[in-house]
């Protein structure tokens, strides 16, 4: 499916990073990461494995503090604010894992249920189970709502695992190599859900691959991470239109569609 | 990706210097405390997850009652044929109900409950626990803005704490039924004789002992399978490793524990 134009509004950024830095023991990972994310965009950060693109993205959801720099989501820095006041901030992030991450004691309802009881106070019975409705609709996996995450597809886990981030309505969206592991069809499926998502629930997004036929349709702009740094950002084409021999093997050994 | 420099030592990277070792003790002991803490500053603050403590006091009931039966029962039979023949040379064997029901509320009941659940629950605590930290469901809770922590770690060990000493009383209850068919047979006591004999040295202290005992091992088996399983580290080795330490080092603590509450009761008597 062909990427319909996003509407971004480039004077409201919902993600700004300033000077990031993390290492772990004597590994610098990130060495002074800056970046804008956009009302409505959809960003893709590419890199090989191990340069830190997921690690970029629980910075930013908070599940790891950096060592130095800004991030600000939705207004407020993630390395300053409280637990109550970065839980009250989650709830308006989605973050899809690599794993996709289900409650694998869990039913897929219970999956997307839990939640949307514990940040909805006085929700009833019937708003639950039209918001499970509504977002399993949206993944087009209805029929899978009594099942055991241990009985789904990895396709179908991962369409889960973004519903279940989807049920609480976020403004940004954060997908962790949303195709890794996937077949190919399946990887189309999961690039057009992403664009849906976007389109349908008016998302930013973070998108992190290594994928480049993910990147190329999901992204409005790619940011290619490579030793700890943003070395080049922009359109598709304009990242992959170099001689730079760190970027070029990434295009050449891909398979674009 | 450049590495930054590093002047440490190599016997500190390989972490065999001691100063390290005790570092990394005194920093896990910290940690500990941090959990422990925690616990008691979440577990007591609404909201209140009813349901899954309840559905967690049905698990732990549930995985330990057939071998807690099992054991119970032989320890109660075992222990009064072994101790038979040390009385009938004093002809004191009717003392055997006395002695067996000392020995089981005192101490047998608490201790064999606990380690069996440290065995079963607790090593199931860790290895759960440990599977959904290294399988990211840990931080996808974190994530969708609910608290892991209440939900996994306090109601599990509200759990444990509130099960284990019913279960205690269950084991007192099955290790004494095993006296009192082992009595039966060689002595041809009544049921109504041995359960006199049973309560008859037992105090007030007893029992508040034993349940106080209880509460005390089921924390401690709640926290350290939810710790070792919360902090599990490294892929599917640290899964069993967290299963494996859960086991151990609830054993090993359930151990000082005895000794420190008889300790503690034996200046009441």
């Amino acid at each position: 499916m062909e990427k319909a134009k996003a509407h971004i509004d480039h004077k409201k950024k919902v993600i700004s990073i300033h000077g990031l830095e993390k290492s772990f023991e004597d590994y610098a990972v990130l060495r002074g990461i800056d970046l804008d994310l956009y009302q409505g965009e959809n960003l893709v950060v590419l890199g090989r494995s191990g340069t830190g693109k997921s690690v970029l993205i629980k910075l930013i959801s908070g599940l790891l503090k950096p060592d130095r720099g800004t991030i600000e989501v939705l207004g407020q820095n993630v390395a300053n604010i409280s637990e109550k006041e970065l839980q009250e901030l989650r709830i308006r992030i989605g973050f899809s894992f690599q794993s996709s991450a289900l409650y694998d004691s869990m039913t897929v309802r219970k999956n997307l249920e839990f939640p949307l009881v514990r940040n909805r106070k006085n929700i009833t019975r019937e708003e639950i189970d039209t918001e499970v409705e509504k977002v399993l609709d949206a993944v087009g996996l209805s029929q899978t709502i009594n099942q055991m995450p241990a009985e789904l597809s990895g396709g179908q886990r991962k369409r889960i695992g973004i519903a279940r981030t989807l049920i609480l309505n976020p403004e940004i969206m954060l997908y962790d190599e949303p195709t890794a592991g996937l077949d190919p069809i399946t990887c189309i499926e999961i690039n057009d859900l992403i664009n849906e998502v976007q389109q349908k629930y008016d998302t930013s997004s973070i998108i992190i691959t290594h994928d480049l036929t993910c990147a190329k349709s999901t992204g409005d702009r790619i940011a290619m991470l490579l030793d700890g740094k943003f070395q080049r950002v922009g359109t598709f084409d304009e990242v992959f239109n170099t001689d730079d021999d760190r970027v070029k093997p990434f295009f050449d050994y891909n398979f674009i569609q | 990706m450049n590495k930054k420099s590093t002047t440490s030592p190599p016997a500190e990277k390989t972490g065999f210097s001691l100063k390290q070792r005790l570092a990394e003790f005194f920093a896990d002991l910290y940690k500990v405390h941090l959990f422990v803490l925690r616990f008691f500053k979440e577990a007591f603050l609404p909201p209140f997850e009813f349901k899954e403590i309840v559905r967690q006091c049905f698990e732990v009931g549930v995985r330990s009652f057939t071998l807690i039966t099992v054991t119970g029962f032989i320890v109660g039979l075992i222990f009064t044929k072994q101790s038979r023949p040390s009385l009938s040379e004093f002809g004191a064997t009717s003392w055997l109900p006395s002695l067996v029901s000392i020995a089981i509320m005192r101490a047998l009941a608490p201790l064999v409950t606990a380690l069996i659940a440290s065995g079963k629950v607790g090593s199931s605590i860790g290895a759960e626990l440990g599977s959904m930290r290294v399988t990211e469901q840990i931080d996808a809770m974190e994530v969708s803005g609910t608290k892991p922590f209440k939900y996994l770690v306090c109601t599990r060990v509200i759990a444990t704490t509130v099960t284990i000493p019913i279960l205690a009383s269950y084991t007192a209850f099955i290790a004494l039924l095993g006296a009192y068919l082992n009595v039966n047979q060689n002595e041809g006591t009544s049921y109504t004789t041995f359960m006199e004999q049973v309560f008859e040295p037992l105090t007030f202290l007893d029992f508040t002992a034993s349940l106080i005992k209880s509460v005390v091992f089921g924390f401690t088996i709640g926290i350290v399978g939810c710790y070792q399983g919360y902090y599990s580290t490294k892929g599917t080795e640290g899964v069993g490793k967290a299963a494996n330490g859960a086991v151990v080092t609830a054993m090993f603590i359930v151990f000082i524990e005895e000794i420190i509450i008889v300790q503690i009761i034996g200046n009441f008597r």
